[in-house]
């Protein structure tokens, strides 16, 4: 299929983010062909990033969450097959094997399989109740459950899905207590500086955070998560533990069906995967970036990437081009970020107010990324400069009574 | 419940009725309305989700907020009296007849 007919068969494997923004974009871009959404999930396709913030705080209601209400997939004849799981994928046939034993044929297939939770392996207590990951509707819930005031929370790992947990732990009125492996919280993905400023502000609302600490391992009785032993030889007592290690790429349909992974199924700028009739959009896909391949674990992402290969399958040719963009709600704070620190050599710090304050990653003249702390001007000014590969200059930005705005001209 | 009335760049009008305590870009959203992205699902870190607000309405509604201003500065073509972002505005029954039109793209 060259990509041009608007009658084929599109058949899309996952219901999150990615996975409903291509069947919605193909319809508005007028492909006329069945298109069928396959999601293992029982609820249908819904926003994940308020399952670490606003829904597991009990602001937000589930039907808040939906992308679409139902009546959406009936109008827009989108056949949305839930609780339906992807057992396999015969290219030759070009059609996908269903757990329910039926076959799907296809003339484009679409991978949206996302990305799961890093486990802790059973025999460290990964298996034992009242552990928690954070990635589906089904685990919000669980937590939610188990998020009461008094009880005691271990949050593992010290990266965004972790510090937004404990957040909201220490709101509901839990004794927080945070381990971080690595010499400090956010070290993958952040500089010093960003580190310290959420170490500060979780301190401050009584988190424990205790960094260079590995996890020995959890401990039970009766199957039960009772406590904590860490690599420093201390001993908690624990009632919920939240793991927050990373994500992998789901990549074993396509590994399995001799398509080309790369640290994630390997897409080229159009989405498509080495099988020219299999694309692969969002968490799970891996494409070139700079000198590297990387993937990109994202809602901004996933959204770019699906309207990408929607407009390829629809006949277009439109070069993905990523535009990385994050938020992260903690407490009163709104944490936004644009652009990759890969490679940084410099923090500019920009301090306006004394609860805004933005960094700006700078590799030599070239302005990176920017980490925007209540600061959505500092945030949109650098989104703008990024996205369109300009840089800013360095002392302009660290001084407070400089106009961003004049930085666009 | 409130009526609200979203009128697309291109002039096509689409008279909803939400529910209270959705927001206005949630009624929009669920009705597969075009012109409002909402690409962050409503948490304030995108504006795209700018519209302009009918003159009749703009003392009505509440004001906003420093981070709604900050955002909206940077949105594409923003209007200083008009703008707003749909997904900061509640829907209660105080807004029962709301006209806004969305712009020619978001951000």
């Amino acid at each position: 299929m060259t990509g041009n007919d608007m009658n084929q068969r599109v058949v899309v494997v996952g219901g999150g983010q990615a996975g409903f923004e291509v069947c919605s974009k193909l319809r508005s871009l007028g492909m006329t062909g069945p298109i069928t959404l396959i999601g293992d999930e029982s609820q249908p396709p819904y926003q994940r990033p308020p399952l670490s913030k606003a829904y597991l705080l009990g602001k937000m209601e589930l039907e808040r969450l939906f992308f679409r209400p139902l009546q959406f997939y009936q109008d827009e004849k989108i056949n949305l097959r839930l609780e339906c799981a992807c057992t396999g994928i015969d290219r030759n046939a070009k059609s996908i094997a269903l757990s329910d034993g039926s076959t799907l044929g296809y003339d484009t297939l679409v991978l949206a399989t996302g990305a799961s939770p890093i486990r802790l392996p059973d025999a460290i207590g990964g298996d034992l109740e009242h552990v928690h990951y954070v990635r589906t509707l089904e685990d919000a819930d669980g937590m939610a459950d188990d998020f009461q005031a008094g009880r005691r929370a271990l949050i593992i790992g010290g990266g965004y899905i972790g510090l937004e947990a404990a957040a909201v732990a220490s709101g509901l009125g839990m004794n927080v207590t945070l381990v971080e492996a690595a010499d400090r919280i956010l070290q993958r993905v952040a500089a010093p500086e960003t580190s310290e400023y959420f170490r500060e502000l979780h301190s401050r609302h009584g988190v424990d955070i205790r960094e260079g600490v590995m996890l020995d391992r959890l401990k039970g009785e009766g199957g039960v998560l009772t406590g904590v032993l860490l690599s420093d030889g201390t001993e908690l007592g624990v009632d919920v533990a939240v793991v927050g290690i990373g994500i992998r790429p789901n990549q074993a349909l396509a590994d399995a069906a001799g398509v080309d992974i790369d640290n994630g199924i390997k897409v080229d700028t159009q989405c498509r995967t080495s099988d020219p009739d299999i694309y692969a959009i969002g968490d799970c896909a891996s494409f070139s970036h700079g000198n590297g391949r990387i993937r990109l674990e994202s809602v901004g992402n996933a959204i770019d990437q699906a309207q990408a290969a929607a407009a390829v399958i629809a006949g277009g040719d439109r070069p993905f081009c990523a535009k990385p963009w994050f938020w992260s709600d903690q407490y009163d704070v709104k944490l936004q970020i644009v652009g990759l620190s890969t490679g940084y050599d410099r923090i500019v710090t920009r301090k306006t107010t004394e609860d805004s304050i933005s960094f700006w990653y700078f590799g030599g003249d070239q302005l990176l990324a920017v980490d925007a702390m209540n600061d959505p001007r500092a945030y949109m000014v650098a989104k703008r400069l990024i996205d369109n590969g300009k840089s800013a200059d360095a002392s302009a930005v660290a001084d407070p009574d400089t106009d961003l705005k004049t930085l666009l001209n | 419940m409130a009526q609200i009335t979203y009128i697309e760049h291109g002039g096509i009008e689409h008279v909803i009725e939400v529910a209270n305590g959705l927001t206005v870009m949630e009624g929009a959203r669920d009705n597969n309305i075009p012109g409002i992205e909402a690409d962050c699902g409503g948490a304030c870190a995108c504006s795209t989700c700018h519209v302009y607000v009918h003159l009749d309405w703009i003392e009505k509604l509440p004001p906003r907020d420093d981070m709604e201003e900050d955002m909206l500065d940077f949105a594409y073509e923003p209007d200083r009296a008009r703008s707003r972002l749909t997904c900061q505005i509640k829907v209660s029954a105080a807004l029962d007849g709301l006209v806004v039109k969305m712009p020619e793209q978001q951000a």
